[in-house]
């Protein structure tokens, strides 16, 4: 069975703006979402929202596992792995500091410094690093705790051709080990993926959600 | 959980010390400070070493104010609390933590400089000592009660006056406990009342802190 997330009726808004109404899903064990849709639609909000970094405006995302509900601070907690297009990284530490913090933060040893070919970097400070070494170090943090959600936004960006390679098979070992991902993107990932496409809501519906 | 909270406060007291505006420049403010205060009212010892007290307070509070608009702001600029928000600590205990590595990193080190200050502004051995144990409750209310004013000007840009309007008055209840509490070994009455009074406000901002910090940043991340 495994975990499960189930999104009901979700509808989200940013100031006074609806970005998003009534959105239905279910993510099961094993099963990967691309989310695709134009610029300024609502995909970064609406991971962040699954996240649990902002509140919905309507609607109720509830993870169960073998269909017992998990608690949303569990499930925040423990269970989910959110990488933004921003690499949440500060810019003086070193790359080991970092590495080492977020293995103690989020409780799990260091990990996938050689699979992440991170080893030359180790001694420098984060803000040397180009965009697509950033991500790197993100990603060795989906390596070190493991959880069962990662929520990916644009993941494939800032990477280099093997690097995209590397980090798609990270996601396919992830999805074979019964894991769940989402993840924003324009360009289609490499392995089969239920696609999801957010369209802006029409008029008649920013009204009445304007009430 | 006390994995990750020994993980977060090495990592916050790491910062403090290797990013600007760390301690050394609250240090350095503080010293120049106190430096400038025999400039300013003439080198009579008398005079100064009975206001040396009341004015290590008052520029104790004001150090303190310097390095809050860093608490919060750099990791927010940096995202880090996206990363932060999905370790096993509620936000509220994330802001405490914050606070007491701030306090550990500034704090303590403006308290030890305090009986050496006062003792060169020619206060005598025993008030000195007693410096030093007031300054420590208050520098941690200062720090909790900063961090109040950290989080509610967070993501406002140059949030750095209103935090001082926001904590200011804030910061009046220790300097008052704190100077009459020198004011008390000077004149050799009991210092007890004046000392239960700086360690209830120490623990009243100890309480109250987390809960409002949490709040607080939980709508400005958002």
């Amino acid at each position: 069975m495994g975990v499960s997330l189930r999104v009901e009726g979700l509808s989200l808004k940013k100031g006074y703006n609806l970005l998003i109404h009534n959105l239905n899903f279910t993510l099961k064990s094993g099963e990967a979402i691309s989310l695709y849709g134009e610029n300024g639609v609502g995909k970064t909000t609406l991971l962040r929202t699954l996240a649990g970094f902002l509140t919905p405006f309507a609607g109720a995302i509830s993870a169960y596992e073998n269909d017992v509900h998990i608690e949303p601070e569990i499930w925040q907690g423990r269970r989910i792995h959110f990488l933004g297009h921003h690499d949440a990284l500060s810019p003086s530490r070193t790359v080991a500091q970092e590495l080492k913090f977020h293995a103690d933060y989020l409780g799990g040893a260091v990990a996938g410094i050689e699979m992440l070919n991170l080893t030359p970097l180790l001694d420098l400070e984060t803000r040397y690093l180009s965009a697509g070494q950033k991500r790197r170090l993100s990603c060795a943090k989906l390596l070190m705790a493991k959880r069962s959600l990662w929520l990916l936004d644009e993941p494939m960006a800032p990477l280099d051709v093997d690097h995209r390679a590397l980090l798609s098979g990270l996601m396919q070992a992830h999805l074979a080990a019964g894991g769940m991902i989402i993840a924003a993107v324009h360009d289609p990932l490499p392995f089969a993926t239920r696609i999801l496409k957010l369209e802006r809501p029409t008029a008649k519906e920013r009204e009445a959600a304007s009430v | 959980m006390i994995r990750a909270s020994f993980a977060l406060i090495r990592r916050d007291l790491g910062l403090s010390l290797t990013r600007g505006g760390g301690p050394l420049l609250s240090v350095g403010f503080y010293l120049t400070l106190m430096a400038m205060i025999p400039l300013s009212l003439g080198p009579d010892q008398a005079v100064l070493s009975r206001i040396a007290a009341g004015l290590t307070w008052l520029c104790l509070a004001l150090s303190s104010l310097l390095s809050l608009e860093r608490l919060f702001e750099r990791d927010y600029e940096d995202a880090v609390f996206d990363t932060l928000r999905l370790g096993p600590l509620p936000l509220e205990l994330i802001a405490l933590l914050k606070c007491l590595s701030q306090w550990l990193g500034t704090g303590v080190i403006l308290s030890l400089m305090t009986p050496v200050v006062m003792i060169i502004l020619g206060a005598p051995m025993s008030l000195a000592l007693m410096g030093l144990v007031s300054a420590f409750l208050g520098s941690l209310s200062f720090a909790l009660i900063g961090g109040i004013g950290a989080s509610l000007a967070l993501g406002s840009r140059k949030g750095g006056v209103l935090m001082a309007l926001l904590v200011l008055p804030f910061y009046v209840p220790p300097v008052i406990f704190g100077a009459g509490l020198m004011q008390a070994v000077q004149t050799g009455a009991s210092p007890l009342q004046a000392l239960a009074f700086l360690s209830a406000y120490a623990l009243f901002a100890l309480a109250l802190g987390p809960v409002a910090m949490g709040a607080a940043l939980r709508s400005a991340l958002s």
